[in-house]
């Protein structure tokens, strides 16, 4: 997984409420086997103004001008700001490689849905909870000034905008160590292989019936 | 010192470890796979040179891409040649890892969430899985049960554990008893009216009171697999008679002595009496009434004797912005008449409501009648092969073709249009899935959420009508 430290980068007002994972990524996307190349089908129903295909070539396709990602000052977007309850909707891990496959490495926005939030963990991405009124404030920022960028630095937990104003932001611990060392968590996991044999153990005598059925 | 809550109990039964950092690692005794989700996780153990940590605790079967149309051709034979690539990637990896499959034209194969459930691959007390955000569906049999993304599907492949956080618990109370012609979805459509798409966002939801312990298993299922569209990752139902009496006989449930032993162990899956939730929302059954959705997002939804809301109504301008923006979606204006707005397709599937007891539901209301001229299709699509054969043993698929409605091969469908389902753009559907979201049933559609029972009667009518007034006619 890619290490996310401290990063600077254009910021993008995205400003609707409960954007689902379908809206990131729509369905006819899915059916690819692998974790890369998500990235010019990202928002592809609000992006173009065409239907698109699994496997096309986007770069003639007619772009909706009106829609945020397509406007000219925000080239380069690597910071999504967004209104509540981000990413609700489908488990689809696809909207995560997504928004990476495009750039983006931080989304802020004032809540957002559970698997969502935590599929953006194990792809490098940073997930950001802001107050409303925080929020508020950096769309206002963001829409007025051209060229705006934001600061974000994961080992102090703030997010710095230009004025040097800084808002600071909670994470989880666990997923602040695997996100500033860009580590596996399968091998952490796996470090403790023998306290998991040790449950099973004890689960395989307490309920037999879960072991050996399905084969 | 309060009691438990019954997620509490299955939660700390499954924890393996409590780490410092204040997640917990705790042990999932399913995982259900499918071909969409799965395929990136199969890589990554490749590349890392893993094998699963447990075969016999993974099932799978092929759902989102499959044709419902005649497929005796096998899976050669799909036309679409990513949705063929990603089918054909399934089987090759259980094939590989020695997982039991149900490959797509088994009569056991069908939707994740009923094929586990029917098959007795979940059972009370486990814990399971799936890169599915419907995996809430299984909490209904007193099972903790969850959506998770690729790369959690990886990990427990990998180390059969997950890495997570302890929920919070919230009851849904809904006490009494529901009105005739009042279904489970619109049980829990009305849920999420009122607490809103992201309402349950952090908590596990236990669905208590009367109406739940009067209501059968497949409607539990109905409710709990919609939990998610309320925020919820997890839905949940205490353990009881109704529970046992679904599992008993089932595949892959314990048998003679085991089964003793495992009835034993299940009679503790309940909430105790004194147990404390964080958030407790009552509800009073004969309040609710059949439930239309009429916008892009699941809590926009109104009786179906209703109007369309008006955002002239609403004070906070995000929510106004949210109106405005599905009323232009879905080609509706503010205080038009739910009864008034005109159907073009009819879905009835999904592993929200297709069941045997959802088919015999909607056959109920179209047994004699005829789909109106103005629906261009109505389709009904089981959700397992075994829901399909038991549906033909009952004759409903004749109720159904005899009615002007396509009798289909098990799969997702039109829920997502994975397949060649789909709906056409600005073409409205009355639609028994599970989400309402822009584009989700095909480009520029438009879904209105709703029980088998009102697709039912929307099909014939051509409109929504009441289903209980419908079918005194």
């Amino acid at each position: 997984m890619k290490k996310f430290t401290k990063m600077t980068g254009i910021a993008a007002p995205l400003d609707r409420a409960n954007v689902d994972t379908d809206m990131i990524i729509p369905k006819q996307f899915l059916k690819s086997i692998k974790r890369s190349g998500f990235g010019p089908n990202l928002f592809d129903e609000l992006r173009y103004l065409d239907e698109g295909q699994p496997d096309q070539d986007c770069s003639g396709r007619p772009l909706n001008e009106e829609f945020v990602l397509n406007k000219p000052r925000y080239n380069g977007t690597s910071i999504l700001l967004a209104r509540e309850n981000f990413g609700c909707g489908s488990s689809r891990e696809h909207a995560p490689w997504a928004l990476e496959d495009f750039g983006i490495r931080v989304v802020i926005a004032p809540s957002f849905a559970e698997i969502f939030f935590n599929n953006c963990f194990k792809n490098g991405l940073l997930p950001i909870v802001l107050s409303d009124e925080q929020v508020d404030q950096l769309f206002k920022e963001v829409e007025a000034n051209e060229g705006y960028e934001l600061t974000v630095d994961l080992e102090s937990q703030v997010v710095v905008t230009p004025s040097g104003a800084e808002m600071a932001f909670e994470v989880d611990e666990f997923r602040k160590h695997c996100l500033l060392n860009g580590l596996d968590d399968i091998g952490l996991t796996l470090q403790y292989a023998d306290e998991i044999k040790a449950y099973e153990a004890k689960a395989r005598q307490q309920s037999p019936w879960l072991f050996d059925a399905i084969k | 010192m309060a009691g438990k809550t019954l997620y509490d109990k299955l939660f700390e039964a499954h924890l393996v470890r409590q780490n410092d950092d204040g997640s917990s690692l705790i042990y999932i005794d399913r995982q259900v796979l499918h071909e969409v989700t799965s395929p990136q996780a199969f890589e990554g153990l490749r590349l890392a040179g893993r094998q699963p940590w447990r075969i016999d605790a993974n099932i799978a079967t092929p759902d989102h891409n499959v044709p419902t149309t005649e497929r005796s051709g096998g899976v050669d034979e799909i036309k679409d040649p990513v949705s063929k690539i990603q089918v054909k990637t399934l089987d090759a990896n259980c094939d590989e890892f020695g997982i039991l499959e149900f490959k797509m034209n088994d009569q056991r194969q069908g939707i994740v969430h009923v094929m586990a459930p029917e098959q007795g691959a979940i059972l009370p007390g486990v814990t399971a899985v799936c890169g599915d955000s419907h995996t809430a569906t299984l909490g209904a049999l007193g099972a903790l049960a969850h959506g998770v993304g690729t790369s959690e599907v990886e990990h427990v492949l990998a180390t059969q554990c997950l890495i997570t956080k302890k929920m919070k618990n919230m009851l849904v109370r809904v006490d009494g008893e529901l009105g005739p012609g009042v279904t489970p979805k619109d049980v829990v459509l009305h849920v999420i009216g009122l607490i809103g798409t992201a309402g349950g966002t952090g908590y596990a939801i236990e669905f208590g009171g009367d109406v739940f312990r009067n209501m059968s298993m497949e409607g539990r299922m109905t409710v709990c697999n919609m939990a998610i569209e309320a925020g919820a990752r997890v839905g949940l139902v205490s353990v009881d008679q109704i529970t046992l009496d679904y599992v008993n006989g089932r595949t892959y449930a314990p048998k003679g002595e085991q089964w003793d032993q495992a009835v034993e162990a299940w009679k503790n899956l309940v909430s105790d009496d004194d147990a404390e939730f964080d958030e407790v929302v009552v509800i009073n059954g004969a309040d609710i009434e059949p439930q239309v959705t009429w916008g892009t997002s699941p809590e926009m939804v109104v009786s179906v004797n209703d109007t369309v809301p008006n955002p002239a109504n609403e004070s906070d301008q995000v929510k106004v912005d949210g109106i405005n923006r599905a009323l232009a979606y879905m080609g509706l204006s503010a205080d038009q008449k739910i009864t008034d707005i005109k159907l073009d397709r009819v879905f009835i599937g999904s592993c929200t409501n297709s069941r045997i007891e959802d088919l015999r539901s909607a056959a109920e209301v179209v047994k004699g009648r005829k789909v109106a001229d103005t629906i261009i299709q109505a389709l009904v699509v089981p959700g397992s092969g075994l829901v399909k054969e038991q549906a033909e043993a009952e004759g409903l698929d004749k109720i159904f073709t005899e009615a002007g409605l396509e009798w289909r091969e098990p799969g997702c469908s039109m829920c997502l249009a994975m397949n060649p389902d789909k709906l056409g753009a600005g073409e409205h559907c009355a639609s028994t899935s599970n989400r309402n979201f822009e584009g989700r049933q095909g480009f520029g559609g438009r879904t209105h959420l709703v029980s088998p029972a009102m697709a039912a009667a929307a099909a014939i009518a051509g409109h929504f009508v009441d289903v209980r007034e419908f079918v005194k006619q």
